[in-house]
């Protein structure tokens, strides 16, 4: 996997599948996301993403709107 | 009920995730009948609510809905505290049915508690829809825990699921499959064992050992408090450093993953898809209605639509609770026997009836706008409002959904302050809380169009009404942001949100959804402002003038004379100096005392005082009175100092039960106040330089 392709979360366009490669938060929030089934390996879907505001994603079977700020903490790269 | 020699009293908690149709579940077990209360200490509401079942008495718990049950929330301490301290006989856990895999999550920390479970898949019917099959005896074996397919909503599955707790407390045939964690994590909770082993003292002592390690070396804050032990807290350090070392990740992170390994291997074997995943219809309706340019409009499209309705539809029963209250009050007033304890009849009739008529009337309202509501929540739609709503929110800072309680607010701010409670972060919740009396409600609308009308051509009226909205949302605006950069101040959480899917809402939940708000509305009016009402009747009755100075009076110049008496009274014209600043006099300020029992009251004070009655004609000649009275200027700065002043007695107390502390609704009692003091003291001021 090259590093180059790695991208934060909030960079993928709506449409766009991706996989987490990593997160990079506090334990708290780590531990919150995991519970949402948020996790590394787990693969995502963007289903909008205006470039500004919230995002709004697909995984494990549910819809998780995430603020911008939060979703520039999860590193992913495009599948 | 029949031999009640076998009955026995049971508690079962329900526990799931937020979307999970907990609710429905809770409603369809034990309908109506439920009592709300709070958790000891907490603002976390409780509900409770019992149902019979071959023989038994189900005593049913509502856990606060969560995803994980970790020591990071409030809820999530509750729902754990619950089932670990040994309050719930068995644990019923909430699944949709439709999403397992996310689901499930939840269920494996259950079972790590080991107590006694049932899984209710609820929602299969959708889950078939979608194409899932489960083969449920092979993942009942699988996971250890009893498995009961059901769907809340059209009451299927109840039954079951009531025999499934039953024979779990009776006649268990399974036990809680404990979890594997892998090799590496398997060493370290076995070496934290053996230590914690040695110290049986340790508190929490009474919690599964391995449930206790387990926490320990997830760094589990509750739990690490519990180790005062300085050789155990070595161990565990030393430990979760390992895995630290060898998985460069925290040992909760790991061990949420193997949680989700053991689900993922567990629904392999027993979940089909028997439909190709497809991107279902829910994301172009999402696509549709959380659209930059459309979402916003076809928001404030709905939201008008229900405040219409609300308005229009809820003035007809309104109407007749006017009419109720105004005919029960001339009928006691009428067959009160002559000169019998007068004084008892002006407080039943003027005190009571008038005092608590005048916020049950809103009841019609207050429900239309939380059917409405529930309407928007139960379908699904609120979430994507909160995320259309965000951006604009957002620059404020507070979060999307804080627009829900604001537009609340609109028709009256008890309700509005009762709907905070969807607010997850405090210090947002509290903000929002605090500048909510700010967003003009419904009782604010009589002083309004009084004074609108009396000093303004006709013209003016709709740009004068708009404008005092208008001033209302700003001011609360910068007061969420000077209160967000000062007192509660903090960090914005990083926001996540779940979206549920979209559903049908049925009438059971949404009725119990309406009327359990209402309902708690009503026991307010009972209580609170039943007894202000009778302490500001006191307030405006008493001391009584002397006989002779009513003498050859007609009655509303005896209700003059006798409110220019009384404390009140006394108190408008002691306050009149404070008051002049602002271009008012002891009649306004008199009016004002009453009104802080109810904000519409001020205009029925202001009647008395002109010794006026309150039919059609007379608020024309109250309009015609305040006219000579007062020049424009000083109306408005009335209208102004009414729409920013202390709010009334329910809102101080329901800030004071959803706060949790008379602090904070002393504070935004008296913030107001001074708020509204100081606003129009310029106002009044800058307005006589500028007018002349």
């Amino acid at each position: 996997m090259e590093k180059s392709n790695v991208q934060p979360l909030d960079k993928i366009p709506a449409g766009t599948a991706a996989q987490i490669v990593s997160i990079e938060a506090g334990t708290g929030l780590k531990n919150r996301l995991a519970s949402m089934g948020l996790l590394v390996d787990v693969g995502v879907r963007v289903i909008r993403n205006d470039g500004a505001g919230q995002i709004i994603i697909h995984v494990k079977n549910s819809k998780v709107i995430l603020g911008r700020g939060m979703s520039h903490k999860i590193f992913v790269i495009r599948v | 009920m029949a031999s009640s020699k076998t009955l026995q009293n049971l508690t079962v908690a329900l526990a799931g995730n937020p979307n999970s149709g907990k609710t429905t579940v809770f409603n369809a077990l034990v309908g109506t009948r439920h009592r709300v209360a709070n958790y000891p200490g907490v603002t976390v509401e409780k509900k409770e609510g019992r149902c019979h079942h071959s023989g038994h008495e189900l005593n049913f718990v509502d856990l606060p809905g969560t995803y994980s049950l970790t020591a990071y929330s409030t809820e999530e301490l509750v729902a754990r505290h619950f089932i670990l301290d040994g309050q719930a006989d068995v644990v019923v856990d909430i699944l949709d049915a439709s999403n397992i895999e996310r689901h499930l999550y939840l269920a494996t920390q259950l079972m790590e508690m080991q107590v006694p479970l049932v899984l209710a898949f609820n929602m299969s019917d959708v889950a078939r829809a979608k194409g899932l099959e489960f083969d449920l005896k092979k993942l009942e074996i699988l996971l250890g825990v009893r498995i009961v397919p059901m769907v809340a909503s059209k009451r299927e599955g109840v039954n079951e699921l009531l025999d499934a707790i039953i024979e779990t407390i009776e006649s268990p045939q399974l036990t809680p499959t404990s979890l594997q964690y892998g090799d590496e994590v398997e060493e370290e909770l076995s070496l934290i064992g053996r230590a914690i082993a040695e110290h049986p003292e340790v508190v929490g002592a009474q919690y599964p050992p391995r449930w206790i390690a387990l926490k320990l070396l997830e760094g589990d804050k509750e739990a690490l408090g519990w180790i005062q032990d300085a050789a155990i807290q070595e161990v565990i350090n030393k430990s979760r450093e390992h895995l630290k070392e060898i998985f460069g990740d925290n040992a909760d992170i790991i061990i949420a993953d193997r949680r989700y390994g053991f689900i993922s291997g567990a629904c392999q074997e027993t979940v089909k898809d028997t439909v190709q995943a497809r991107h279902d219809i829910s994301d172009m309706i999402d696509r549709f209605l959380t659209n930059r340019y459309v979402g916003l409009p076809i928001f404030g499209g709905l939201m008008f639509l229900v405040f219409y309705l609300t308005f229009t539809i809820g003035a007809y029963p309104m109407g007749w609770l006017e009419s109720l209250f105004g005919w029960l009050g001339a009928g006691i007033y009428n067959a009160w026997p002559q000169d019998f304890l007068l004084w008892m009849r002006s407080l039943i009739v003027d005190g009571i009836i008038g005092g608590v008529g005048g916020v049950v009337i809103f009841l019609p309202n207050i429900l239309m706008l939380f059917l409405g509501i529930a309407i928007l929540e139960d379908t699904g739609y609120m979430a994507r409002a909160a995320f259309v709503m965000d951006r604009i929110m957002h620059k404020i800072g507070l979060h999307g959904k804080s627009f829900i309680p604001m537009l609340i607010g609109f028709g009256c701010s008890v309700p509005a302050i009762m709907a905070t409670r969807i607010l997850e972060n405090r210090r947002n919740r509290l903000a929002t809380m605090l500048v909510i009396p700010l967003i003009s409600c419904g009782a604010r609308i009589p002083i309004y169009t009084l004074f609108v009308a009396a000093f303004f051509p006709e013209h003016m009226q709709g740009p004068m009404m708009w404008l005092i909205y208008v001033i209302g949302i700003l001011l609360a605006i910068a007061c969420i942001q000077l209160l967000r950069k000062t007192l509660l101040k903090g960090e914005t959480v990083p926001f996540v949100m779940e979206l549920p899917p979209y559903r049908m809402p049925t009438w059971r939940g949404l009725l119990i959804h309406m009327w359990g708000r209402g309902w708690m509305y009503l026991k307010k009016a009972g209580t609170v402002i039943l007894l202000i009402s009778i302490i500001l009747w006191v307030a405006m009755s008493y001391p009584k003038p002397a006989e002779s100075r009513l003498a050859g009076l007609d009655e509303l110049q005896q209700q003059n004379v006798t409110l220019q008496h009384s404390v009140a009274g006394h108190i408008g014209r002691t306050i009149e100096p404070a008051l002049e600043p602002l271009g008012f006099d002891w009649k306004i300020g008199t009016a004002l005392i009453g009104a802080s029992a109810a904000k519409e009251v001020f205009v029925s004070q202001l009647s008395i005082i002109y010794s006026l009655g309150d039919s059609e004609e007379s608020v024309d000649a109250l309009r015609r009175h305040l006219r000579e009275d007062y020049s424009p200027l000083q109306g408005f700065c009335v209208m102004l100092f009414c729409l920013i002043t202390a709010p009334c007695v329910a809102t101080v107390a329901i800030t004071r039960k959803e706060s949790g502390s008379w602090k904070w609704a002393a504070f935004q009692y008296f913030g107001l106040t001074v708020l509204a003091y100081v606003v129009t003291l310029v106002v009044y001021q800058s307005g006589r330089l500028i007018l002349g």
